[in-house]
């Protein structure tokens, strides 16, 4: 076991564990936008620095990724913690200046217009968190998109910005943006996801009738835990 | 080529030899073969050489060697003719048979080919008392006028590998490590971390494969040290990383090298065969026991991937994106292995430092930095090249005694050290000891080697601006620091120049400097304010002028300059009329001044450079 201090209070925690789940685990919060737990951190985001020392020296590290340490002082709230925060919001809201989600954090940290000329803000809703990306490899093994570009132009996208041939259309990506910036909608029997400009078929449940998933989904769910060809004719609901 | 060399005495007895073959009083034309030469036609004399040599039968009087680069770029090609030292530069494949049948043939001079000392007026013959490399200390660097680096012979020849074979048979790996963490060797490669102590902890590491790189993905604008020796003595570096890879317990090497440097591409390529076939890697290395091979990756293009988690993502096949240095490479590199990576430089300095010992090491350069470094100095300097100096050397003796001052006798303003992220040093620190520790503490750092020198012509706002923008496009994108926030600090910037600053924008800058200082991912993000900070913090009168008078004191920013005509010393000669592209000038008569009219005028200065009597005004 390691034992280190956040904000003063002493913890124990298993070597390998990052001063995230620490915190979390026992109700300090730190805000995020690019961490999830079901998927390896990243640390795009910077919004969960922390200030750390042991002895004279402190740094300001990420704690979805900083492993805890022996004897190791942490602080979430500090005023170097909190500028630099604070500064990272204002940046995300100058390009993010419409999206709600940011306006709510910004709001939380008392920014509510970004230090930049209006005329530079920009109206975009995602963050490059790579969230979408990360979670179609990681989650549901299927790499249908990934980021391209690099610097500003940086973005998530379909291979050379095709249709994402790919995508099974499960929507993980959808589900998982914490800033809403990909596009899907379920139409009739159809499923439209904007961002990577492709349409699935839903399958039809034999006892309630409602279009319930994709058929690509369902075939790739099929096939890779070898079930029985009718097994997903029935909706959850019904079974 | 020799067979397998199966032991250090092999070696020896191939060194004795080649020594044998050679004549050391038989004349050798060598002509530098490095990237400035090139530029400057180097080959075409090369061939122009070796024709007229074949067309008067006199090769067995003379010897004729392509080697790496000599450093002095500004005044290629360069010719050598050793063992007289006879320094010739700015050859023409015309000079040729001048140079054969003086020099060669009737052990004369050819004097206007001599360089010419500008502050004396006197002609030089020797290249060693050409005043740009009288300062230098060339223990790195001084090998590439001697050798061709296509050959492994001429490395061998001269003394080269023979650190290898001590350190496998003489050498535990441990030794080795005490004695480069004794020399305080430290990475060239801009980080100025102790290698001995990254070897130490590699070699300690948990795991059973370990890998060694060398990172040549020399990426700063105006650097080309690495390319330099990977081009003119690749040999070397590769017997550094085998040194290295025995140190660590390494089998396995990484060359990561720019695709853009295709020359650096080629020799190295060359060396590692060269050396396969003769034991000296592959396996049971001079008959040690010690396995090691190395492979060659080429880099991509991005700069970000001199960055060392981007070069290992790269590596790897994915996208050159860095990662969090908390865990270090050491432990957790490539393929999540123990990994030792370090620049071209530091690899070139092993060999030197095991042969004659870390003691001798010590006794360059000062106490933080040990040693020489190479610096790229390029910019607004009389003698543009390759310098390689002893740590602790001043800046006004790097740009004035081997630089040889400012050209056309401007005034000197700033030198930016340590490629774009670096920083810009005014006049005032002229004296200041180039070392690692120093050049952080004035702002800027070692960086890569590159050394920009800026005249009274240069507006150090748009300078900022510049490097700003070169990192704006390199910026990975990953994290947000790095990506939103240089763009941002680059639009204040385009701000300023444009007379639309305001004077909240310093304090801005510098809030989102300190971000970008603490909180980026990686290096890129946390030294990309340097520019600006320094520039801010050396010249803050040049941002005054441009946010609270709207006016660029160097005349650089175009829409704070407008040009105008000074009618008295205008005689209506119309040159500049037929120079504006825009039609702006009109002809008024004879003798009579022109006419500027300003609504048409772009500022791109034509008619201000076209005219010599200085009838042309420029605010």
């Amino acid at each position: 076991m390691i034992t280190f201090k956040i904000d003063g209070r002493e913890f124990k925690a298993e070597k390998g564990q990052t001063l995230l789940q620490v915190a979390r685990e026992n109700g300090i919060d730190i805000p995020t936008l690019c961490h999830h737990e079901a998927i390896e951190p990243y640390g795009a985001c910077r919004l969960c620095i922390v200030e750390i020392s042991r002895g004279g020296h402190s740094r300001i590290v990420t704690s979805c990724l900083y492993p805890v340490e022996e004897g190791l002082e942490v602080k979430t709230g500090s005023p170097r913690v909190i500028s630099n925060r604070k500064m990272i919001l204002e940046l995300l809201l100058a390009r993010c200046s419409k999206n709600k989600v940011i306006q709510e954090l910004a709001s939380q940290m008392s920014i509510e217009q970004p230090s930049f000329k209006p005329e530079y803000l920009e109206d975009n809703d995602c963050i490059v968190c790579g969230l979408c990306v990360r979670t179609c490899e990681q989650v549901v093994g299927v790499s249908a998109i990934s980021l391209v570009n690099r610097g500003i132009t940086k973005e998530p996208a379909s291979p050379f910005l095709e249709p994402a041939i790919a995508c099974i259309g499960c929507g993980s990506c959808y589900y998982i943006c914490p800033t809403g910036a990909i596009k899907m909608e379920d139409r009739g029997d159809t499923r439209i996801i904007y961002n990577w400009k492709v349409e699935f078929k839903l399958k039809k449940c034999k006892v309630c009738g409602n279009y319930w998933a994709p058929e690509k989904q369902l075939d790739y769910i099929r096939k890779k835990w070898d079930l029985p060809e009718e097994f997903f004719d029935i909706c959850p609901t019904c079974k | 080529m020799s067979s397998k060399l199966r032991s250090k005495q092999d070696l020896e007895a191939l060194r004795k030899e080649l020594m044998k073959r050679r004549q050391p009083d038989k004349p050798r034309i060598t002509i530098c073969g490095g990237t400035g030469c090139h530029a400057y036609g180097c080959v075409r004399v090369t061939d122009a050489f070796k024709n007229e040599v074949a067309r008067q039968g006199i090769g067995s009087k003379v010897d004729i060697k392509t080697t790496g680069c000599h450093g002095f770029c500004e005044k290629g090609p360069l010719v050598v003719i050793q063992p007289s030292d006879t320094f010739y530069q700015r050859v023409k494949p015309e000079d040729v048979p001048e140079i054969l049948d003086k020099t060669i043939i009737r052990n004369s001079i050819v004097e206007r080919l001599l360089y010419t000392d500008p502050t004396t007026g006197r002609k030089i013959t020797h290249q060693q008392e050409v005043p740009f490399y009288q300062k230098q200390k060339r223990i790195i660097f001084g090998s590439n006028g001697e050798i061709d680096p296509t050959n492994i012979e001429d490395y061998i020849a001269i003394g080269g590998y023979s650190a290898l074979a001590k350190a496998l048979s003489e050498m535990t790996p441990e030794q080795i490590i005490e004695e480069v963490k004794h020399s305080s060797l430290r990475g060239r490669g801009g980080g100025g971390f102790l290698t001995g102590t990254k070897w130490e902890s590699c070699r300690n590491a948990e795991g059973d494969i370990k890998y060694v790189i060398v990172n040549a993905d020399e990426g700063d604008p105006g650097a080309y040290a690495d390319r330099s020796l990977l081009e003119g003595n690749p040999h070397s570096v590769l017997e550094g990383l085998i040194i290295g890879a025995y140190a660590i317990g390494a089998h396995q090497g990484y060359v990561y090298v720019r695709n853009e440097y295709p020359l650096a591409l080629a020799n190295m390529t060359a060396a590692l065969s060269q050396a396969q076939e003769l034991g000296l890697l592959g396996s049971n290395i001079l008959g040690s026991g010690f396995d090691f091979n190395v492979r060659i990756t080429r880099g991509g293009g991005a700069f970000v991937c001199g960055e060392s988690t981007a070069l290992m993502a790269s590596l790897e096949g994915k996208v050159g994106e860095p990662r969090a240095k908390y865990v270090h490479t050491v432990e957790k590199g490539l393929w999540d292995r123990p990994s030792n990576l370090n620049n071209v430089e530091t690899w070139s300095n092993v060999p030197i430092i095991i042969n004659k010992g870390a003691d001798w090491y010590r006794t360059l350069g000062t106490d933080g930095s040990k040693g020489t470094k190479i610096f790229s100095l390029v910019g607004k300097i009389n003698n543009t090249g390759l310098v390689e100096v002893p740590m602790g050397i001043t800046l006004r003796e790097i740009i004035y005694d081997i630089g040889g001052g400012i050209r056309e006798g401007k005034k000197f303003k700033a030198v930016q050290t340590g490629g774009p992220s670096g920083g810009c040093l005014p006049e005032s620190l002229l004296d200041l000891p180039v070392d690692f520790d120093e050049l952080t503490k004035a702002g800027s750092m070692m960086g890569s080697g590159g050394m920009i020198v800026m005249d009274e012509t240069t507006c150090m706002v748009d300078i900022a601006k510049y490097f700003l923008t070169f990192l704006e496009e390199e910026s990975c994108g990953k994290c947000v620091p790095c990506r939103e926030g240089v763009k941002r600090m680059r639009q204040i910037l385009d701000d300023i120049t444009e007379g639309k600053g305001y004077e909240e924008d310093i304090d801005l800058l510098d809030r989102l400097s300190a971000t970008l200082i603490d909180s980026s991912l990686c290096a890129l993000g946390a030294t990309a304010p340097n520019p600006v900070l320094t520039t801010i913090r050396y010249f803050k009168d040049e941002y005054e002028a441009h946010i609270k008078e709207k006016k660029c004191p160097a005349g650089v920013c175009k829409a704070l300059i407008h040009y105008y005509i000074i009618e008295e010393k205008c005689p209506g000669c119309g040159l500049c009329v037929k120079a504006c592209p825009q039609e702006a000038i009109t002809f008024m008569g004879k003798k009579k001044p022109v006419a500027l009219d300003e609504s048409k005028c772009i500022k791109c200065g034509a008619c201000y450079d076209i005219c010599k009597l200085g009838a042309v005004g420029k605010e």
